[in-house]
Order: C-alpha cells, then sequence, then structure tokens
C-alpha cells in the first residue's frame, strides 16, 4: 500500500475483513503463509508493525467510564510515547479531527459520531504511518459517515497516511481510491475503480461489486 | 527499556482511574470481608478459640485468625472480578486495544495484572486499618511486611483470574465461577480455620485444603503480617503463580491458545 493511499476492502458481509484485520493486527496468528504490512514480515517483526499501524475497530472500544483525553492518554502509553510527546500529540489529533472541545468529556455522554472521531483520534495519536479501519462506519447515520470518509482521505492526502478501509458500502468508495473486492476470503478484483469495472465488464461499480460477489451468495 | 516502562505506568493509571470513576466498586468489595470480621468473627469469638501456633505466641480470637484470610479474601475476589472485566473487555472490543500494542503480549497481560494487584492492595490496606480499629493490630513493622506477600498472593490469584478469563467463552458464564471456583477455594483453605481443626474432622478435607494454591496465600499473608518467615508458603504461592501465569498466557496466544482456538477471544 503506497504512501498516501487510501485502500477500500470491499466485500459482502462474511467475505473475511474482519478476520484479515485480525490477521493483519496480530490479534489472529496465520497458521501458514506470509503478512507483510510496511514492508516487514509480521511474524518476525510484530513489534515494528504494530508500532506503525493505527487501528478502527469494528465495535466501539473506548473505555466510557474515562475521559476523552483519558482515553488517548492511554493509547499513547501503549505505544510507550513519553508524557510531552503525548501531550503535544493528543492536541494535534485532537485539532485535526475538531473535537477539541470534547476533549474532558467522558465518552459515556459522546454521540456515536463523536466516539467515532474519537476511536480515529486514538489510533492516530503515535502517528501510524499505516490506518487500519474496519467497518468504522458501522452505526453511524449519513451525515457522520461522510465525515469520517472525508477526515480519513484528508488524513491521506495531507500527512501522506495509507488507509486500509474495509465496507460493504459502495458509496464509501471515492474516485482515485484503489479497491480490494474480497469474497468467500478471496480476492475478486483489485485495482483502481477503473480496473474493477472493466474486471466486471460494466460501467457501475454497485453492479460490479454484485457480478464479482454473486456466484456463491 | 523506558518504553516498557511507560507502557506499564499508562496501564497501572488506567486502572487507577477507572477504580477512582467506580468508587462505589471499592466499598463494595470492603463489605464482605467487614461482614466476616464484625459479625460472623463476633458470633463465633466463644465457639472458636483458637490456640497458640505459628505465627502467634499467644491464645487468639477468632477474628484475630481469620483477618489474613479476609485479607486474602479481597485479593481471591478482586483476581475474580479482574478475570470478569477482562472477560467483558473481550465482548466489548476494548482488550483488542492492549493486544494490539506493539508490546510483546506476555508484558501487556502481565502489566494489566499487576495494575489490578496494586488496585486490590489498595482495597486490602483500608481493610486491614479498619481491623486496627476491631483491636486486630500487628506490630506495625508487619504492615510493610506484609506487602510483598500481598502482592505475590495477589499475582497467584490474579493469574488464576487471567487464566479463567482466557477459557471462559461469555460474560454470562460468570457467574458459573463464582460457584465452582471462588467458594470451594475460600472454604476449603486455612482462611477460617486453621488445618488442624479441619484434620481433626476430615483427613480428605485436610488434603483439599492442604492442596489449595489459596492456604499458602493466606498463610504467606498471615506470618508476614506478624514478621515471621514462612519459606513453605512462599514457595508454594510462587510456584502456583508462575503456572497459572504461563497457563494464562497459553491462554492469551494468538496461536496456539483457547482464545485463538474458541474464537471468542476477539
Amino acid at each position: 500500500m503506497p504512501e498516501g493511499s487510501f485502500t477500500a476492502l470491499l466485500g459482502p458481509n462474511g467475505a473475511g475483513k474482519t478476520t484479515l484485520m485480525a490477521l493483519v493486527t496480530r490479534l489472529f496468528e496465520a497458521r501458514e503463509g506470509e503478512i507483510r504490512v510496511c514492508g516487514l514480515d509480521l511474524r518476525r517483526a510484530s513489534t515494528a508493525v504494530l508500532a506503525r499501524m493505527g487501528v478502527v475497530f469494528q465495535h466501539p472500544t473506548l473505555d466510557v467510564d474515562l475521559s476523552v483525553d483519558r482515553n488517548l492518554r492511554y493509547a499513547a502509553a501503549l505505544h510507550g510515547m513519553s508524557r510531552a510527546e503525548t501531550r503535544r500529540r493528543v492536541e494535534e489529533v485532537l485539532e485535526r479531527l475538531g473535537i477539541a472541545v470534547l476533549r474532558r468529556r467522558p465518552v459515556r455522554t459522546l454521540s456515536g459520531g463523536e466516539r467515532r472521531r474519537v476511536e480515529l483520534a486514538r489510533a492516530l495519536v503515535h502517528a501510524p504511518s499505516l490506518l487500519v479501519l474496519d467497518e468504522p462506519t458501522v452505526g453511524l447515520d449519513i451525515e457522520s459517515r461522510r465525515a469520517i470518509v472525508e477526515h480519513v482521505h484528508e488524513l491521506c492526502r495531507r500527512d501522506g497516511v495509507a488507509a486500509l478501509w474495509t465496507t460493504h458500502l459502495i458509496d464509501e468508495i471515492a474516485e482515485g481510491d484503489r479497491v480490494v473486492v474480497l469474497h468467500g476470503g478471496r480476492v475478486r478484483a483489485a485495482g483502481g475503480l477503473a480496473d474493477i469495472l472493466a474486471a466486471a465488464g460494466t460501467g457501475d461499480l454497485g453492479t460490479a461489486f454484485r457480478m464479482l460477489t454473486e456466484e456463491e451468495r | 527499556m523506558i518504553r516498557y516502562l511507560r507502557c506499564s505506568a499508562g496501564i497501572v493509571t488506567r486502572e487507577l482511574s477507572r477504580f477512582v470513576q467506580q468508587r462505589g466498586r471499592f466499598f463494595a468489595a470492603l463489605v464482605r470481608p467487614l461482614v466476616w470480621l464484625l459479625i460472623f468473627a463476633a458470633g463465633f469469638r466463644s465457639i472458636l478459640g483458637v490456640s497458640i501456633q505459628p505465627p502467634y505466641e499467644t491464645y487468639i480470637l477468632c477474628e484475630v485468625s481469620i483477618t489474613p484470610g479476609l485479607a486474602a479474601m479481597i485479593l481471591l475476589f478482586a483476581g475474580m472480578q479482574s478475570s470478569r472485566s477482562m472477560v467483558y473487555d473481550r465482548e466489548m472490543g476494548s482488550m483488542r486495544v492492549l493486544l494490539v500494542s506493539p508490546f510483546p503480549r506476555w508484558y501487556l497481560l502481565t502489566s494489566k495484572l499487576v495494575s489490578g494487584v496494586i488496585v486490590a492492595c489498595l482495597q486490602v490496606y483500608v481493610f486491614l486499618a479498619i481491623a486496627w480499629f476491631w483491636d486486630i493490630r500487628p506490630p506495625l513493622t508487619g504492615y510493610l511486611a506484609v506487602f510483598p506477600a500481598l502482592l505475590l498472593g495477589g499475582l497467584m490469584l490474579g493469574a488464576l483470574g487471567l487464566l479463567l478469563s482466557s477459557l471462559i467463552r461469555q460474560l454470562e458464564n460468570f457467574a458459573g465461577v463464582m460457584n465452582f471456583v471462588i467458594f470451594p477455594v475460600f472454604f476449603a483453605s486455612s482462611a477460617l480455620y486453621p488445618l488442624w481443626r479441619i484434620r481433626e474432622s476430615s483427613y480428605a478435607l485436610y488434603l483439599v485444603c492442604a492442596f489449595n494454591p489459596f492456604t499458602y496465600a493466606v498463610e504467606l499473608i498471615r506470618f508476614s503480617l506478624y514478621l515471621r518467615p514462612n519459606p513453605e508458603a512462599l514457595l508454594i504461592t510462587a510456584g502456583w503463580t508462575v503456572l497459572f501465569l504461563a497457563l494464562a498466557l497459553y491462554g492469551y496466544n494468538p496461536q496456539r491458545g483457547f482464545v485463538a482456538a474458541t474464537g471468542e477471544g476477539e
């Protein structure tokens, strides 16, 4: 995944997206084969790989009893960051995502969209070069979904972060994104939007997605 | 090295922050041993007099005898509470945040374990302070000497909790742990009555109590509180700690362990 790229891992429910995410983040370990992240073998250099990776999980994982600030500080500590570095990065990411006003609020009092942005801020606090997001818009309304998608695209453009975004919603894919269509644990097509459309022989992404994932559904 | 320490400090700080947020839980944990101390021991004072036996140098009252056991009871419940919270964290997903940290998994889980034990030790000290007003007054230096014993006993019981959390699939199953682990472990030990008394009633039960790791945690706390060495209790508690911890870490191994095998870890 090149620097600054946005790659959408597109697949229907049960395609294996979350399993792939669990393998990439070393929650599960692959029994065979090799996973390379940022040019490193995950099995041999998991510390270096995880230090470069920020993760947003499909389901909420914030500690609702603690404040936004505490949640972010905890994440920074889990990456061994110093106090000064943590203070600077927490301020920076909260500003960047437009949620600095939420800093002292307990997570319990936040809306679903705000919590998602806090999760994104937490994944960015250690300045990762790869952002892994597993269906990060689940349960959000259209406006919040759009805001999160735009934030991540903006991060890719401005900070050069590479993003791996899993979804089953084709409207989350923008022009210029790389797309990997996954179904039944296998890659059905990969490349730019044009490549996906060409592989399915159609001019519409929705139709292409249906065709590429149809035969076993 | 400093990064490792920052990571541990972060985990402990989070646990302490949660503890401050949930003060009710802290006081609730004290109610149980206090009921035993203030009601049970007072009621049985005349029936259950305890004869002279190490580390005590004179006849002691029932409440003096059971205080170390009640301190260990706090550690036991804290260990099981931490097990419950790990199962909850796993179901709610916050365990994943810990496990995707770049530090080794054994280090992360051990840090989490230690953070829980530190909170439990604070609870024990509050309990011992209340007991002091109830005329249970070990030597002042005993309060210092007991700290390593509390830490080791807490680690052993916390590691048992960690192991159980790797085996329990869902939070609903946790009630079973209460029935099948906590109560037998507590009652079949030297927490409430000396082992020689149990042997007089039933030799089989005595063997069960003598095998129970909790008995040795209780004795280690008892002897440390009264500034007497007990190498046997120390070695056995340390041995069980290593065993439980090794099994728990195996359980959380992403490839080989129970959690991966059941698919419930994630």
